[in-house]
């Protein structure tokens, strides 16, 4: 089985986030990147694969070559290959036009990617690229197993979940539930070492145009101060409900 | 190479030489690869270790070990041992960076790993034969086996060439019997070898051997030590009755024990100042969120100067810790490539390499165990009545602090090593002191130039006061040695004294250069801060040389000699313009604190 993990390159989730161009681009300054959260239960997952039912995993990146450390992360995790698709990653089908051409290319039976990744959020690239390439498709993927051709995928629907059978070539928008967090994998001394050795390939994008561009971002407004209100005095906090909060 | 060699400082040479910014390792400096192994290595403390920091105060011994192993998995305690024995032959920045950063969640783990890989394994990585190491590193690369280091006893701690403990040959020549005590031997509970030191019949000097851990044998544990600090880090006494070890398990020679045990140090003290760091930061990342968090007087107390104060000065010294040791670590690496591209074999080569820099190495356990000590203590403090608490992680980490200043050679004993090694260095002319400290003296007869240098460029005047401070110690140690000869290492004060001015200078002086290099390499303003911490460093390191170098003299020199090299002391440490030193505080604290967290 030929595996495919796309790994988002995202800030980490306790970055500070500020924005620069007034307010059209992200300010990258002082912010850490990790692999998008979403994309390491996939990777661990595909590991699992790899170790127990053998399988090749590859990654791939859609992004500049500031992305690579997180690529070379997960080979150092584990993975054999790594490709980054040199463009910008700027919308959601702009990167899914840029993967199908990678999973066509390279004749992958299962494409692992997340259900989305922590930075835009917006969720779109695992579908489009299942339609892109013509593969089936499970969406908020919590759960698979791969006999042969066959697979059995778990979604996580709203309040409970759903067992799907399905069959490969396919994509899964994966998350949490694939592995539990205990499984993620610290990379080792010697899988650091030899992710330097392993191919990372970087491939000139096809037709980086993209159908969207933000125009702007805007932060949410921050907290104001936490107000007080003594515990016998219930005529003020109905008052400030009611003029201030203006939500009764 | 060559070129490698010819700006490459030797030992204690920093002390007569002007180093280059662009010639200083810092820890902006890493790779990825060591970047990667950084992050790594915090992932692995985070979630293994500081998520279940009460499991270590609660004396969990076994929980020790089970780290221990899990570290052995991930390949953390092969970094520094060669490929050819199952390790990964990493260099010694790498090595260091792991020290550093797997140290920080509790003093237990850290000394786990520090004897363990220190002076567990490289006795035999440094000194073994082929087939000791062929037979015993892989284990211990892997965490198969851990190893712990018997050299103390009840009447030999810091006169540790005096042990008791004895080794008889056999009548057939094949093996030693081993009888004796030893004492506060780390990871005792749970090793399977020993690194012993015995005295084979009246040997000057002791011998080192490698003791399989077999109860069988006549090895018995005393009971674990109930300790101030390092609570989960196994300390045992540990007893050889008529233990035999064949032959072929000596290490070294006969009577090389001595300088087996000295030379495990060397590496030992820089990696314990490396495992100091990462507390630091952490401490100082816990303090600044708590500060930020916690109000009185409806203020944060972050926000209040006496508590910017201490948040500025945690985080200078830290810096400066860091500096320093990365600056060392990366001299020994470049000794060593030195050594080995010139036909030493990987052992030799390491052993001379990190030999050269014993000087530095002690220099920098002092330092930074004192550091991490007055962090934490700073720590409480600014968490106030939780700081005493069990419930906050500052109470562990002062107790944990405490022992860094112990072991691996005392602080007092290491201060005098310091300052006598660099006099034996430069008698035998590794070092030439002779000439600057000459020319000291003769610029305290000369008249004093009036004129106002121009200090404009960045840190042209703190570069200035760096070569005056070198002077003091040159001025102080050059006269003393004068004075004293050889009987210079019973005036134990003075030599204190000394070896105060030697560490200011060598940490102040690490922090400068690399502020200096980061400023040319991003730019002076986005480097206020690191430039903040280098003069707040400096300001505080000419008033403790001042201090040291007047309890110095006034030692020893009477009359107009006193006053001439008072005279000296004061020129020595002047400043022409004085940096605010609160204005100071303020950027670095202010910069901490809108990061929340040590963020350099
Ligand atoms: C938790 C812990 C773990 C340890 N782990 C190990 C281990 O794994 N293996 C091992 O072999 N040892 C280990 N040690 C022992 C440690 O290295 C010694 O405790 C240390 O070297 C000091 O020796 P001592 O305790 O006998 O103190 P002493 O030597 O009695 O020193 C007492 C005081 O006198 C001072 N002093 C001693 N001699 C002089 C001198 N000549 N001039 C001036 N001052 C002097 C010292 O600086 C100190 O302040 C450990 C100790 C502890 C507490």
């Amino acid at each position: 089985m030929k595996i495919l993990v796309c790994i988002s390159h995202v800030p980490d989730t306790t970055s500070k986030i500020n924005f620069t161009d007034g307010d059209t681009k992200f300010d990258t300054n002082g912010v850490q990147f990790v692999i998008n959260p979403n994309d390491e239960f996939g990777l661990t997952r595909a590991m699992w694969f790899k170790e127990k039912q053998g399988a090749s995993v590859d990654v791939v990146n859609v992004g500049g070559p500031e992305t690579e450390p997180t690529l070379r992360k997960a080979l150092a995790i584990g993975a054999d290959a790594a490709i980054r698709v040199n463009t910008e990653a700027t919308d959601g089908f702009a990167v899914a036009k840029q993967l199908a051409k990678v999973v066509k290319d390279g004749a992958y039976d299962l494409v692992i990617a997340g259900r989305e990744s922590i930075d835009y959020n917006g969720g779109m690239v695992p579908g489009m690229l299942a339609s892109l390439i013509g593969a089936n498709f499970v969406a908020n993927c919590i759960g698979l197993e791969i006999e042969g051709t066959s697979a059995k995928a778990v979604r996580e629907i709203d309040g409970g979940k759903e067992t799907v059978s399905t069959s490969l070539p396919l994509v899964i928008g994966g998350q949490k539930g694939l592995v539990e967090e205990s499984d993620l994998r610290i990379p080792n001394m010697r899988g650091i070492m030899m992710a330097r050795k392993k191919p990372l390939n970087v491939m000139e994008p096809i037709d980086p145009s993209a159908e969207t561009n933000a125009t702007s971002f805007e932060k949410p407004a921050p907290k104001g101060a936490v107000k007080l209100v003594d515990a016998d005095n219930v005529d003020e906090l109905v008052s400030l409900l009611h003029n201030e909060a203006k939500v009764i | 190479m060559e070129t490698i060699e010819k700006e490459l400082l030797r030992g204690g040479q920093f002390l007569v030489k002007e180093t280059n910014c662009e010639d200083v390792f810092t820890p902006e400096d890493f790779n990825e690869e060591q970047q990667m192994m950084k992050e790594a290595v915090i992932e692995f403390n985070d979630r293994e270790i500081i998520a279940h920091r009460e499991r270590f105060e609660k004396k969990d011994y076994a929980f020790t070990e089970e780290c221990m192993r899990k570290a052995g998995e991930l390949g953390f305690l092969g970094v520094a041992v060669p490929e050819e024995y199952g390790g990964l032959g990493m260099g010694f920045v790498s090595t260091m960076l792991v020290c550093d950063y797997i140290s920080s969640g509790t003093g237990s783990f850290s000394t786990a790993f520090g004897a363990h890989t220190g002076i567990g394994t490289m006795p035999i990585t440094l000194y073994g034969t082929e087939e000791q190491k062929q037979k015993y590193v892989p284990q211990l690369a892997t965490g198969e086996w851990f190893g712990a280091y018997c050299l103390t006893e009840p009447g030999a701690g810091s006169d540790a060439n005096s042990g008791k403990t004895t080794a008889v040959l056999s009548d057939d020549g094949k093996t030693y019997k081993i009888n004796g005590q030893k004492m506060w031997i780390s990871n005792a509970g749970f090793c399977k070898l020993f690194i012993v030191f015995a005295r084979i019949e009246d040997d000057k000097n002791i011998t080192g051997f490698i003791v399989e851990n077999d109860p069988s044998n006549g090895i018995t544990l005393g009971e674990e030590e109930h300790k101030l600090g390092i609570r989960a880090s196994s300390t045992r006494q540990v007893f050889f009755n008529d233990t035999v070890v064949p032959v072929e398990n000596m290490l070294a020679g006969r009577g090389e024990g001595f300088k087996i045990a000295m030379n495990a140090l060397n590496v030992g003290r820089i990696k314990l100042a490396a495992a100091c760091l990462d507390s630091q930061r952490r401490i100082t990342t816990t303090a600044v969120q708590y500060a930020n968090e916690r109000k009185q007087f409806k203020t944060p107390i972050a926000d209040f100067g006496a508590i910017k104060s201490k948040i500025a000065e945690m985080a200078a010294s830290a810096y400066a810790g860091e500096s320093a040791s990365y600056r060392a670590a990366k001299n020994i690496e470049d000794r060593i490539a030195i050594r080995q591209a010139s036909g030493n074999t990987h052992q030799e080569a390491e052993l001379k390499g990190v030999e050269e820099y014993a000087i530095e190495c002690s220099l920098l356990k002092v330092a930074v165990s004192e550091d991490v000590q007055n962090c934490a203590d700073e720590g409480i403090q600014i968490f106030g009545g939780m700081g005493f608490s069990e419930e906050t992680p500052m109470e562990a980490a002062w107790r944990d602090a405490r022992i860094a200043r112990i072991y691996e050679g005392t602080n007092e004993i290491n201060r005098m090593l310091s300052v006598g090694m660099l006099v034996k260095k430069a008698m035998k002319g590794h070092v030439d002191l002779l000439g600057p400290a000459m020319k000291v003296a003769d610029e305290l007869m000369g008249i004093p130039s009036f004129d106002v240098p121009d200090y404009s460029e960045l840190f042209s005047e703190e570069k200035d006061i760096i070569a005056r401070l070198k002077k003091v110690f040159l001025m102080v140690a050059g006269s003393a040695v004068q004075k004293f000869g050889p009987d210079l290492e019973k005036h134990q004060q003075l030599l204190l004294n000394a070896s105060n001015i030697l560490i200011e200078i060598y940490m102040a002086e690490s922090a400068i250069l690399r502020a200096e290099k980061n400023a040319k390499r991003i730019g002076v303003e986005a480097q206020e801060e690191q430039i903040a911490m280098a003069k707040l460093y400096l300001f505080n390191a000419v008033e403790i040389i001042k201090k040291n170098g007047m309890e110095g003299i006034i030692s020893f020199a009477e009359g107009d000699e006193q006053k001439m090299m008072l005279m000296g002391l004061k020129r020595f440490t002047k400043y022409t313009n004085y940096p605010n030193v609160v204005e100071l505080r303020n950027t670095i604290a202010e910069k901490v604190k809108a990061e929340n967290k040590y963020c350099f």
